[in-house]
């Protein structure tokens, strides 16, 4: 298949972002440009203070750009209200943070059917079976009425992948999502993540493990704000295998 | 009977949430408010304490209010129906002294002329009254004679309870007769022996006694209604003071409607006996039991009033309080907030959470300060036999303060809220 006839879900065209810290302005991002076409496994990689959560910030519609355009599936992102915004975040894109960020003393399944309850248009019982639906994708259909702080970090990052997963959205927006786990879990959550790609679902991975990387898709490096690297990855390795070489826990 | 409504309309109320708890983005917020809050019970049991105990107080408060002018009223009317008072001398106003002679103004020409004249007259009793010791025996007390014709016992629904009433005849020729009051009774005979038949001394008179009164008790002034002695009017104006004028003139109308009527009807005929001029000022006052009714009534309005206030003050209080307990629970979920917004919610979205769940903490609040007024007002009526009466519509009024209150003193906290950058909320630690 020629790149062209991909779907772009995301456009970025010179995407600059400026803060002002004081007197001085800060210039995260310096004209940033890329497409990410369906189906992509990305991961943005980069030092701290290369601008990738800026940049996150940017394909996640929490922000808009100084200058530049972003169009997510098509759609101009820069002038858009925090209220359309909200919607747009509600629709297209799913959020995996590194903390996980579940709603304390609440179950799996009410966790993930959080995003949905933000959508009138999901009925109430629809959004109980889709939100079982994703915990079965992401293996935790033993656990749905377990409360968040009874399941360990494997556990609740899984949930939050289900609740990512849950309003069927157009790219999966991780944001260091194996940062706080152990070796062997994070494999775990790359075997998730290498699923979901298979599937065809859009992921961007920031990171700034570089191991990670290999088995993604594509990956972008990020330095002062501007692409420096912008890769295809043809050997992409299988997570599933790395996992079973790992020694054993006990 | 009104828990009862109060109660029905929870049950609905409940029932209506149970059915529609899924359906809205606002049974949903609901659903959520209710969650933040049992999660935290402690601290919504200690923010709503504040409206518990104001709302608490507004009912208690105004229970007694009520209750006191209820007991009033009846008091009131227990003293008589319907029942008008005319009294000598200009209304006095201002504390200005009269003449003495204006005193004197009611004479029996006056008494005549309304029992001939005035039709919406049902009873008639002119009124002379002195104090003085009653005697019998080595027992005395101290007590006041009221002399009246017959009639006053149908004025004042004064009851026999043994012996008879005087007679007309009696009226006539002022016969040294009487009655007494139940407390005269206990003073003078308290070795229980009947005191009818039994001469008393009054003021060094000696009168028979020819019945004794039934007991009407104390009335709401704390005046005890039985230390009296009734005797013909002109037994006391000839017999004991020798005076040809009365002190009030006692009337009563036809029924509580016609007292207006009646009212004129008297102002037209005493004009006419005392032969005034048309500029003239009456040279009587007539007063009303309505009116006292209504004086009373005002009164004990501004009383309740009063207190009213200062207990709302409590709740302006608590209202602070919530917001305090609001403002922090905003910070403390800056991160479950920063957690919405990612995944889509709006900021109105936020904003409504924060404030259903502070008018959830305060009509909640206020549903058991409603509980706990009525608890302590039927404690109020049962240990200090204080008449309480816990007024329906205060009880609606506390529901919609506690909105009010909930929707002012959240709305701070929920525009914190909801002001909130998404990206900022979601790292903070």
């Amino acid at each position: 298949m020629s790149e062209d006839n991909r779907k772009v879900v995301i456009e970025l065209k010179d995407v600059c972002r400026d803060f002002k810290v004081g007197d001085e302005v800060v210039h995260a991002l310096r004209g940033v440009s890329f497409k990410i076409y369906e189906g992509e496994f990305v991961t943005i990689q980069g030092t701290s203070g290369s601008g990738k959560s800026t940049l996150l910030n940017q394909i996640g519609c929490l922000d808009t750009p100084t200058s530049g355009e972003y169009y997510l599936d098509g759609v101009s992102v820069r002038k858009m209200g925090s209220n359309q915004r909200a919607k747009l975040r509600n629709r297209k894109i799913g959020f995996i943070f590194q903390n996980y960020n579940l709603l304390a003393k609440t179950t799996a399944v009410e966790n993930v059917e959080l995003p949905l309850m933000y959508n009138a248009k999901v009925k109430p019982k629809e959004r109980r079976q889709r939100a079982i639906k994703a915990l079965i994708e992401v293996g935790l259909g033993d656990r749905l009425e377990h409360k968040s702080n009874q399941m360990s970090g494997g556990q609740m990052q899984r949930v939050a992948i289900a609740r990512a997963l849950v309003n069927d959205p157009t790219i999966i927006l991780a944001d260091e999502a194996t940062g706080n786990l152990d070796t062997r879990t994070s494999f775990e959550m790359l075997v998730l993540f290498q699923k979901l790609y298979n599937e065809g679902h859009t992921i961007i991975f920031v990171t700034h493990n570089p191991e990670i990387a290999q088995y993604s898709s594509r990956n972008i490096f990020l330095r002062d704000g501007q692409v420096q690297a912008d890769t295809i990855n043809h050997n992409i390795l299988n997570a599933e295998e790395a996992l079973a070489k790992l020694p054993k826990k006990d | 009977m009104n828990l009862i409504i109060l109660i029905a309309i929870l049950v609905v109320a409940i029932l209506i949430y149970r059915r529609y708890r899924d359906e809205s983005l606002l049974g949903m917020i609901f659903k959520v408010a209710i969650k933040a809050l049992s999660n935290n019970k402690a601290r919504s049991l200690l923010s709503m304490l504040g409206i518990i105990i104001g709302v608490a107080a507004v009912i208690v408060m105004m229970s007694i209010g009520q209750g006191s002018k209820e007991s009033v009223r009846k008091n009131i009317s227990q003293m008589g129906t319907n029942i008008i008072m005319i009294r000598p001398g200009a209304d006095r106003r201002g504390g200005v002294r009269q003449d003495p002679s204006s005193m004197q103004t009611l004479k029996q020409e006056d008494y005549e002329a309304i029992l001939n004249e005035c039709r919406y007259v049902m009873y008639t009793s002119p009124e002379v009254t002195t104090s003085g010791q009653a005697i019998y025996g080595s027992n005395n007390y101290n007590t006041s004679a009221y002399g009246e014709s017959l009639e006053y016992m149908d004025i004042k629904q004064w009851e026999i309870e043994d012996g008879t009433c005087f007679t007309e005849q009696d009226v006539q020729t002022a016969a040294k007769v009487c009655l007494i009051g139940k407390t005269l009774v206990d003073n003078l005979f308290p070795d229980g022996q009947s005191p009818v038949g039994k001469t008393i001394r009054f003021r060094s008179t000696p009168v028979r006694i020819v019945g004794v009164l039934k007991s009407k008790g104390y009335n709401s002034f704390g005046m005890d209604q039985d230390n009296l002695i009734i005797m013909p009017y002109t037994t006391v104006m000839k017999r004991l003071l020798a005076q040809t004028f009365f002190s009030t003139i006692n009337v009563s109308s036809l029924t509580e409607e016609t007292t207006d009527q009646t009212i004129e009807e008297l102002t037209e005929v005493l004009r006419r006996t005392h032969k005034l001029k048309d500029n003239a000022e009456d040279d009587f006052t007539i007063h009303s039991q309505a009116e006292m009714m209504e004086t009373m009534s005002s009164t004990m309005d501004s009383i309740t009033i009063i207190l009213v206030v200062a207990a709302a003050f409590s709740l302006l209080v608590a209202g602070i309080g919530i917001m305090n307990i609001m403002l922090v629970s905003v910070t403390e979920r800056t991160k479950e907030i920063g957690l919405r917004m990612s995944v889509g919610a709006r900021s109105i979205d936020i904003s409504l959470q924060f404030l259903i769940e502070s008018i959830l903490i305060s009509i909640t609040g206020g549903l058991l300060g409603v509980l706990l007024g009525y608890g302590i007002s039927a404690l109020a009526t049962a240990v200090f036999h204080l008449p309480t009466s816990v007024p329906f519509w205060s009880v609606i009024l506390s529901f919609v303060v506690c909105t009010i209150i909930g929707i002012v003193f959240g709305y701070i906290p929920a525009q914190k809220a909801a002001r909130l950058d998404p990206i900022e909320a979601i790292r903070y630690e």
